[in-house]
């Protein structure tokens, strides 16, 4: 068993909206990362992926809001800290970020080496130009970048270039924890092979401890993690390794949305693409009990009137259903 | 084998579109061949600047064919002036990636409805007939009607509001449905129900679906005839079987070998 990178226990974290309503985006939710492990977080949008990824930087900014929970990267609780000290001290070193459509954040204006300074400068301001040149080099060329890319500037690069780019930017000081929320969504198939493979390589030459991994596409997140998490209005409702996740879910909705799964393999064309029907539960009042419960075809009255207990395997394995697992592979199979 | 059956839809001959001359000529497509028949589901699969959008949009007659022409259902296409234009958006519609760009926000949704209906000669009907056909569109699409009146585009999610777009088709009845990227900006729960609906077009109203997608899985899922194209030009077409399990040109290998994969191994040494 590795050294714990992130532990996460029972977080909650609200938005505020104008008119003075909580919706609770993440509401509940424990994980655990080990060194070298990555893990996947799937679900439909809206479920609180994104609120998730920034909740777990501390990066607490109106209207978001921190409620309860600890995290602990590396052995250090950040819960508590200012914004500000946040981004001092965590951000870069210990946890890293790439938010969403991130190769649109790139100042036009300068150039790429530019950024990399900033980066560093913020943690080391001591350190020189040359240095950082040196540094920025060695890296980019062990990651399969042209050097000639630190003296661009954003505009003249393509696409999948620029959220390489990127990549290389946020791990340049070797976090401890990356937290990438889509990083290849925007792009076509083959920059998105260049860029999971860039990631694949970041944790194998140990740039980065450990990776989160954001994503909807669930063939990819397949190919890419160890383990998957999957949300559903902001709670964890099942956790386990990527192969038991694709090809034996538990829960009714991890079950629904392994069913959407669409690719170019011989035989797929035959299975029917089961859609989940309705809409998730509007988070200012999520429903009591089951919030899976109203869309859930196996439902029973017990599942919304109490709280759904998370069942732990011994084999590491979580879910949130009120069926045994005994029950859960019989209905499965009579179907 | 059943192609000789089924008649002809929408026929192109070395249709081709430069924009601009001289030395800033681009060829967007290159002299391309197609023949679609009535009532099957048509994948163009390329990526990003491959010429798709730029082919869609001559099909549509946004823009005009520089050179080549377009045989719809067997005869040339003329559409040549408004009236003509318009006679010819009767037989093709289309539904673009972007639900929230397609509707005007400041109509609600019964009026996107209403449109339709009138446009289809029902204008004289009475409400309660019109009614029966939005609700019956509305529950062709897993929506229900009685929830969305009064209410405007924006409230609704983007999976709602691109099921609404299909909804508009069912009324419009176009012979031909031009789906550009339908699924790319919802996620993939919402997505496996519209491309249901699109099989449903298909097998209910005997719909030719024309579908553009980066998404070779989709194209293979959805689709009867796939068009694989690189550079503005068809590398390879055929039935889905054929083109994707055993693809013969380097071009639709290297796409296979680029999306994730889950009964096989993924390989990534190969980029």
């Amino acid at each position: 068993m590795g050294k714990v990178m992130l532990e996460v226990n029972n977080l909650k974290t609200k938005y505020v909206t104008r008119l003075r309503e909580d919706v609770y985006a993440v509401d509940g939710v424990s994980l655990k990362i080990e060194e070298g492990k990555s893990l996947g977080v799937a679900g439909e949008s809206g479920c609180g992926k994104s609120t998730l990824a920034l909740s777990l930087m501390g990066y607490y900014f109106p209207p978001l809001h921190y409620i309860s929970g600890d995290i602990i990267v590396d052995g250090r609780n950040i819960s508590g800290m200012k914004p500000d000290d946040v981004r001092r001290n965590i951000l870069g070193t210990e946890i890293a970020y790439i938010p969403q459509a991130a190769m649109n954040a790139l100042n036009p204006t300068q150039k790429i080496i530019r950024f990399i300074e900033d980066v560093i400068h913020v943690h080391d301001p001591k350190m020189s130009d040359k240095d950082i040149y040196d540094l920025a080099k060695e890296r980019f060329s062990i990651l399969g970048l042209p050097a000639e890319v630190l003296q661009k500037h954003a505009v003249e690069l393509s696409g999948g270039m620029k959220q390489r780019t990127v990549i290389a930017i946020s791990t340049i000081l070797s976090p401890k924890v990356l937290i990438a929320d889509e990083p290849s969504s925007a792009l076509d198939v083959t920059s998105q092979k260049m860029v999971i493979k860039m990631m694949r390589d970041l944790m194998d030459k140990g740039y980065i401890k450990s990776m989160i991994f954001i994503t909807h596409e669930l063939p990819l997140l397949y190919n890419v993690t160890d383990d998957i998490m999957v949300m559903y209005a902001g709670q964890i409702v099942e956790k386990g390794s990527a192969r038991e996740m694709v090809f034996d879910p538990l829960n009714p909705y991890t079950k629904g949305l392994m069913g959407s799964i669409i690719v170019p393999e011989e035989g797929v064309r035959e299975n029917k693409l089961t859609a989940i029907p309705g809409t998730p539960p509007n988070l200012k009042h999520p429903p009591k009990g089951c919030r899976f419960a109203p869309r859930c075809k196996y439902a029973t009255p017990t599942c919304s009137g109490m709280e759904i207990p998370n069942v732990e395997l011994p084999n590491g394995r979580e879910y949130r259903c009120l069926m045994s697992e005994r029950k859960i592979r019989e209905v499965y199979e009579n179907e | 084998m059943s192609d000789a059956k089924k008649a002809a839809c929408l026929q192109g001959k070395g249709v081709t579109k430069v924009f601009g001359f001289g030395d800033k000529k681009t060829v967007a497509v290159d002299h391309v061949d197609f023949d679609f028949r009535e009532g099957e589901i048509i994948s163009i699969v390329g990526e990003s600047g491959s010429g798709k959008t730029t082919l869609s949009k001559m099909l549509l007659g946004l823009i005009s064919v520089s050179e080549g022409e377009v045989l719809f259902q067997g005869s040339p296409r003329d559409i040549r002036g408004g009236r003509k234009k318009k006679e010819y958006w009767k037989n093709i519609q289309a539904i673009f990636q972007d639900p929230f760009s397609s509707y005007n926000m400041f109509n609600k949704i019964d009026s996107v409805l209403l449109d339709c209906i009138n446009m289809r000669g029902g204008k004289n009907l009475p409400y309660e007939e019109k009614f029966k056909m939005m609700s019956e569109a509305c529950s062709f699409v897993n929506l229900e009607f009685k929830e969305l009146t009064n209410k405007y585009p924006f409230e609704l999610s983007g999976g709602q509001m691109q099921r609404l777009m299909i909804a508009r088709i069912f009324l419009l009845k176009p012979k031909i449905l031009l789906a550009d990227e339908p699924t790319s900006m919802i996620d993939a729960c919402s997505r496996s129900t519209i491309l249901d609906m699109l099989l449903k077009l298909r097998d209910e109203i005997n719909m030719t679906v024309i579908f553009i997608t980066h998404d070779i899985g989709l194209a293979y899922y959805i689709s009867d005839q796939v068009y694989i194209m690189e550079h503005g030009k068809f590398v390879e077409h055929g039935p889905a079987e054929d083109c994707i399990i055993h693809p013969k040109a380097e071009y639709t290998k290297r796409l296979i070998n680029d999306v994730p994969k889950i009964y096989e191994e993924w390989d990534l040494s190969t980029v």
